[in-house]
């Protein structure tokens, strides 16, 4: 992967700023904590394989056990895995490409970002080193978060390092964005995947300082006797789930949105086609997003006791998003529409996504509805939609990322055989362990549960949803190996293997070396990242 | 704020379909209209999902590339087509978002307009139990691990409301047979409905996480006959 000729150097990749190799350190970081909150997705699935106890052996504390497994797993694939691979990861290396830039903006402060990210991945990692690690979940929740044993500081540290890591890549990607693009190349010719970015780094930099405040006081509460969360002494219980939830909302479209643009990049150039409607789905879809994310959080609070003319507010604005989101869906299946379609290995995860993206974002209506949700809350029926939408169809984009920049990055063709065989495990896997808790949910089988010895009758449920997690594990193995494989030995690629007409593959080398582009790239008026000239 | 706003300006949508202008002949029953609403939702999600689905699948087959160097033929919108494309579907969500939004928030109501003639227990989480407390000082309990207590114990035909609290963390009362829940907090009461038509024994469990012993956090509900009822709570006064 190396962009020089003399081979591997640690040194120059620790001291690096070039965005491509910070982006490359951030995959590096993010697939290492995925494989990780993985091995505990199996143990989790493991456990809940039978009613009782499986793994866990002693009843009365066992339960902490699992719990801070369900806390790695969660933190790390939110955290550590999908906001970094998309944000970090893809729009470090694409995003510079794309707009026709030498670098971003401020290269030194990306370098910082990055370390500032593995800080956070070994403060979460930490998790399986102390003796009293965090067991507050992902959303750490107080009281019980200050009344734990548990070491609630690491889950706060690790909030800090990713979220501040973040920040700062929004603030350098919006003025890259905004004053680094090739001459002539206006805002309706930037790809779609430029525009999620935007988008996302737009909600990242308005959001994320309420989460780091929401938690830092968590950390006053439980280490400096302040009561922001204590009723007893004035403080508010549920203020702490209304600024979680005022972050972590818009934070799935953090994720939602740069995953449908690496989609719209891998549909349009497979299907040789021109995006479907693209004002629409930038100025209505991405930007409505970011107008509609920050008053639709009490979603998640809909059974915590909010006043009932707030629940029905939100429910209205919730429900609202399906026209956003239903614009870029028309977006993105229209590509389709008379295109000319290949199927390589990326194309194949994109056309499962969108699927899962159908699942995922169907079964999101009846949780809107306020009444609905007294009942489907808090049950596997949630746990299966949103790994549908953001455990799946973000995951498989990310993949499809990967598949279809593989040649950009290292100068090699992914090999199509291991790559087809690892989609089919992950793609059988996924539904197979999903579906059956949407059933399971509706029923009432409770979410953060690993004992479930007054429901007998969903056993068999979780037995099949076990095998297909370890489906899902064989074809990740195959996957991350095959990318391991052809990176080394794979064949090599020619300039552009799938003829795009994005700036990315026509005007620079694989893999970019320094700088990016021999030429500076100009572009002219009739150009965009989609034209295939009919 | 906008979405409060056409909220408020829903009632008159709304009206045909409140449930609780007939209320007093009517018997209220929150877990039909839950279902009933639900399968209304899923038809709905079937109608949309299947025009998307369908449609993709017939597209992904029908234009697979038949040469290398074929490139797609996709249409150029016209400004005005461009507008209609994304005006037009927006209305139709808009208008299946509304839609849905009067439809839940009717049964809402129901949900949250206690009957006059509920029959009021007091419910307190504790890590990792609860406590039910009865209008005649009758207090109840259930221990996981010896799986001894009454737990909730309510008479048939009665409605049943729950006032809730918490000694400690959040725990929430979770009753998949009732289709309802709702947090307990300390320092402040909320409040669920129940309507129990037929004597059975269902579950209680806690759903939000509190802690180690979390999915250790349940109780039996026994929906039982009045003199049934009224017997066993004469006992457990007498006992006390
Ligand atoms: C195939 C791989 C995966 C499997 C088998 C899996 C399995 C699970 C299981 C069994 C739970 C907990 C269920 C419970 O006790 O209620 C869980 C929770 C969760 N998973 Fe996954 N998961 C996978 C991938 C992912 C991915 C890729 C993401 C996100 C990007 C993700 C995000 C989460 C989150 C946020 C939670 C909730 C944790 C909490 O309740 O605090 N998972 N997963
Ligand atoms: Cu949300
Ligand atoms: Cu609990």
């Amino acid at each position: 992967m190396s962009t020089e000729s003399h081979g591997f150097n640690l040194k120059e990749w620790i001291f690096t700023t070039d965005h491509k190799r910070i982006g490359i350190l951030y995959l590096i970081g993010s697939m290492a904590a995925f494989s990780i909150a993985g091995v505990m997705a199996l143990m989790i699935r493991l456990e809940q394989s039978t009613l009782g106890p499986t793994l866990v052996h002693d009843v009365a504390t066992g339960g902490s056990q699992y719990n801070v497994w369900l806390y790695f797993h969660g933190a790390a694939m939110i955290l550590g895995f999908l906001i970094p691979g998309l944000t970090g990861f893809a729009a470090n290396y694409f995003l510079p490409l794309m707009i026709g830039a030498k670098d971003v903006a401020f290269p030194r402060i990306n370098a910082f970002s990055v370390w500032l990210f593995y800080a956070g991945i070994i403060m979460a990692l930490l998790t399986f080193v102390i003796g009293d690690p965090p067991d507050v979940m992902w959303t750490g929740y107080p009281p019980y978060s200050l009344l734990t044993s548990g070491n609630t500081a690491f889950y706060v540290f690790t909030v800090h390092l990713l979220g501040f890591a973040s920040i700062l890549g929004a603030v350098n990607f919006l003025v890259t964005v905004i004053y680094m693009r090739a001459p002539g190349m206006g805002w309706n010719q930037l790809n779609m995947f430029v525009w999620s970015t935007v988008t996302a780094f737009v909600i990242q930099l308005v959001f994320v300082p309420v989460l780091a405040s929401a938690v830092t006081m968590l950390l006053f509460d439980k280490y400096l006797g302040t009561h922001f969360f204590d009723p007893s002494q004035g403080g508010d219980v549920l203020l702490y789930q209304n600024l979680f939830w005022f972050y972590s909302h818009p934070a799935v479209y953090v994720i939602l949105l740069p995953a449908l643009g690496i989609l719209f990049e891998v549909v349009a150039t497979f299907s040789k086609n021109m995006v479907f409607n693209y004002k629409a789905a930038v100025y209505g879809g991405m930007w409505g997003i970011v107008l509609i994310s920050g008053e639709v959080w009490i979603h998640h609070l809909y059974i915590s006791g909010m006043p009932d003319w707030i629940r029905i507010g939100m429910m209205v604005s919730t429900l609202l998003i399906s026209v956003p989101v239903g614009l870029l869906a028309i977006s993105l299946f229209g590509t389709l529409y008379r295109g000319a379609i290949t199927y390589t290995t990326a194309m194949k995860y994109a056309t499962a996504c969108l699927f899962l993206f159908l699942i995922g974002g169907l079964t999101g209506i009846p949780l809107a509805m306020t009444v609905m949700t007294v009942h489907l809350s808090e049950t596997s029926f949630v746990h299966a939609h949103f790994h549908y939408i953001m455990g799946i169809f973000a995951t498989f984009s990310v993949f499809a990322g990967v598949y279809y920049w593989f040649p950009k990055m290292t100068g090699k063709m992914p090999g199509e055989k291991m790559g087809n065989l690892g989609f089919w495990f992950n793609f059988i896997g996924v539904n197979i362990t999903f579906f059956p808790l949407f059933i399971i949910g509706i029923e009432g089988m409770p979410r953060r549960y690993w004992n479930y010895e007054m429901f007998p009758q969903f056993e068999p449920f979780h037995k099949i949803a076990t095998v297909g997690a370890f489906l899902v594990a064989i074809g990740m193995l195959l996957t991350i190996l095959n990318w391991i494989i052809s990176a080394i030995s794979g064949e090599k690629s020619v300039a552009n293997p799938w003829k795009s007409v994005s700036l990315e593959w026509t005007h620079c080398p694989n893999p970019p070396g320094p700088g990016n582009f021999p030429k500076d790239v100009v572009v002219s008026a009739d150009w965009t990242p989609y034209n295939y000239g009919r | 704020m906008k979405g409060r706003m056409v909220a408020l300006a829903m009632p008159g949508l709304l009206l045909p379909g409140v449930s609780w202008a007939s209320e007093s002949k009517k018997i209220l029953d929150p877990v039909a209209d839950w279902n009933h609403l639900w399968n209304e939702v899923l038809i709905d999600l079937f109608l949309m999902g299947g025009v998307f689905a369908l449609l993709a699948i017939y597209w992904l087959i029908k234009y697979r590339a038949t040469s290398p160097d074929q490139v797609g033929r996709g249409p150029t919108l016209s400004r005005a087509q461009a507008w209609s494309w994304a005006m037009v579907p927006a209305f139709i969500f808009m208008a299946d978002d509304f839609f849905l939004a009067a439809k839940g928030w009717t049964v809402w109501n129901t949900y949250r307009k206690v009957p006059e003639n509920a029959l009021e227990i007091k419910v307190t989480g504790n890590m990792w139990y609860w406590t039910f407390e009865y209008p005649n000082g009758v207090t109840t309990t259930y221990a996981y691990d010896t799986k001894e207590g009454d737990g909730l114990v309510v008479p048939v035909g009665t409605p049943v409301v729950l006032r809730m609290t918490s000694n400690d963390v959040l725990h929430s009362f979770g009753l998949p047979d009732y289709r309802v829940k709702e947090d307990m907090m300390p320092g402040r009461i909320t409040y669920i409905w129940f309507n129990p038509l037929v004597e059975k024994e269902s579950w209680v469990t806690c759903v939000e996480f509190c802690g180690t012993l979390h999915s250790q956090m349940y109780s039996p509900v026994k929906a039982v006959a009045p003199a049934k009822y009224d017997a066993w709570l004469a006992q457990k006064k007498s006992t006390l």
